[in-house]
């Protein structure tokens, strides 16, 4: 029997940033853009790779998600307004030393009202997605509410750090410093959850029991504890990427969260329920394509990530790297 | 039914509704301790909701479980697999994204890697499912139908259980490997582990069963010893339509 990996999905975001290659004009407009759009593709990846999970494993549709990306995003505000020091610094390590506190920040947060929310408001309507539309809804309206009510409505400036502002010049090319950051966090991001899920017992449960929930209980394992750690570990990772999508859009407004949620269910539909790597693949196509179409087409932006999804879906009607027995 | 020091496992009075259908009309049944009962009945008859019923996958409305004197009938399904009894679904319940060794590890309840695995008990199980040693590291799903069986069978055994609750072993399986699936069990039996098995395959039954419970329409028609049921040729036809 031969192992056999398929490696066709790896291929789609190389073929894009080829394709867009000539129809940017120029290598270093084409550079600028693709490492935007991997930058961004990475943000959506962290905020989408703990949904993923939660709907694969739990059979959950979240559609509150949102809100924990802009709780992350807003606690991160205030932590990096308190070290206007270290971020007003010219120097990258001292910007870094504000940035990750921020970031643990947002994320203990994010995590433990993601433990309440599963708690309160998503274990009652486990099986029944309708109401976990409506209800999981109810909680990011309210979420947004509550972030008024401690932040104000108002919109929120959340300048970069003075060391991660500006570009790294790479020949004619302009790459931004905070987009190789980004980059950066969340190849650290995937490496992790891939080691967690690939090498470690809990990584091995969690990939069973997106599979058949029933048959992890016969083996013996609380799968009920299992749902609650992976919602709160979900619900951290979009607190990460809310503060690092806040510091990319330099603003922020509570409703932050909600204007995402679509495209993250646009990753996980083109990756694959339950499928980390199908997310990653999936956020750096939506990534990418965003970036040229917003360059080459400004007009169909808002359009390119559905256009992208029905292609894929056609190709592959269970996103790139569907988990089998769902 | 009360349960002796005989019996590792007893239902008594046991009704199971699945949602708004009565599926088991009050099922009394004895698993003797060191014996492999075979629980025989046509499609239908309520098998695999007893078994399901069994491992709380599905509780009983009325009625008790007991495991040795432990009464189970509401408790969860972990917790009833930690009791010792491990349980192989008609479907036969593979993760097929993941490979042989991590769906023999998932099953390990005590080893956190795979080197962690009784090594002794390893080989036990490579000498009973060959198989499961050559294809130790490919993705489960790839395996054949056969082959995913003994992988089923292996997770279960892969730690000491004191109960076995299999189901359709032999389903879909081709002649000969149903023929080793008998030697396996046979070797199981002689290891001196309770097991609770529900079978079609008729030669399957005989050659493996030491007592025997036909159900019909919810309830258990008849119990008692696989020689004696396998010699009355009468009460096999009226009870399951075919002699064996």
């Amino acid at each position: 029997m031969k192992l056999e990996f398929d490696w066709r999905p790896l291929l789609l975001a190389p073929i894009l940033a080829l394709v867009a290659l000539p129809l940017t004009g120029s290598f270093s407009t084409w550079l600028t853009l693709t490492v935007a759009g991997l930058a961004m593709g990475m943000i959506i990846f962290i905020i989408a790779s703990g949904l993923t999970l939660v709907f694969g494993l739990m059979d959950v549709l979240n559609f509150g998600h949102g809100v924990f990306i802009a709780l992350g995003a807003f606690v991160a505000s205030s932590v990096l307004g308190l070290m206007g020091d270290w971020t007003g610094s010219g120097e990258l390590w001292r910007n870094l030393v504000a940035v990750f506190p921020a970031m643990l920040a947002a994320m203990a947060v994010a995590g433990a009202i993601g433990f309440a929310f599963e708690r309160f408001i998503v274990r009652p309507v486990y099986g029944q997605h309708l109401k976990q539309i409506l209800i999981t809804m109810g909680g990011m309206i309210i979420g947004e509410e509550l972030i008024k009510v401690i932040w104000g409505p108002a919109q929120i400036p959340l300048p970069l750090p003075d060391a991660l502002r500006g570009s790294l010049l790479v020949g004619d090319a302009a790459i931004s410093k905070y987009r190789l950051l980004a980059v950066a966090v969340g190849v650290v991001v995937f490496g992790v959850l891939a080691w967690t899920l690939g090498r470690t017992k809990i990584g091995l449960l969690i990939r069973a029991g997106v599979q058949d929930r029933e048959m992890v209980e016969s083996l013996g394992y609380r799968i009920g504890r299992l749902f609650v750690g992976v919602f709160v570990v979900g619900s951290a990772l979009a607190g990460l990427g809310g503060v690092m999508w806040g510091l990319f859009q330099q603003n922020l407004v509570p409703q932050m969260g909600a204007q995402v949620n679509v495209l993250i269910f646009i990753v996980i539909i083109i990756g694959g329920l339950g499928s980390t790597g199908g997310a990653l693949i999936g956020a750096l196509l939506v990534g990418l394509m965003t970036n040229y179409i917003g360059f080459l087409l400004p007009t169909l932006t808002q359009f390119a990530s559905i256009f992208l999804m029905v292609a894929v879906l056609l190709w592959r009607p269970q996103g790139v790297y569907p988990v089998a027995n769902r | 039914m009360s349960s002796t020091a005989g019996n590792l496992l007893a239902l008594e009075g046991v009704h199971t509704h699945i949602g708004a259908y009565h599926i088991l009309h009050g099922v009394d049944l004895a698993v003797p301790r060191g014996q492999l009962t075979m629980l025989l009945g046509r499609n239908g008859a309520g098998k695999t909701t007893t078994l399901r019923t069994i491992m709380g996958l599905w509780h009983a409305s009325q009625g008790r479980v007991r495991f040795g004197e432990k009464e189970i009938t509401a408790q969860h399904t972990p917790q009833i697999a930690g009791l010792g009894i491990a349980y192989v679904p008609e479907n036969m319940g593979i993760f097929s994204d993941l490979t042989v060794k991590e769906n023999m590890l998932l099953a390990a309840r005590g080893a956190k890697s795979a080197q962690q695995i009784d090594d002794t008990r390893l080989k036990w199980i490579f000498k009973l499912f060959p198989a499961v040693e050559k294809f130790w590291n490919h993705p489960a799903g790839k395996l054949s139908g056969g082959q995913k069986q003994m992988l089923a069978v292996s997770r279960a055994i892969v730690e000491p259980r004191e109960l076995l609750i299999i189901d359709e072993p032999s389903k879909g399986l081709a002649p000969v490997m149903i023929n080793n699936m008998i030697d396996a069990f046979a070797e199981l039996k002689r290891s001196g582990v309770t097991i609770l098995l529900v079978e079609q395959n008729i030669n399957f039954a005989q050659r493996l069963g030491d007592t025997v419970a036909v159900m019909d329409n919810g309830r258990v028609v008849h119990a008692g010893s696989m020689a004696e049921f396998s010699a009355d040729a009468q009460l096999q036809q009226s009870l399951l339509g075919l002699a064996l």
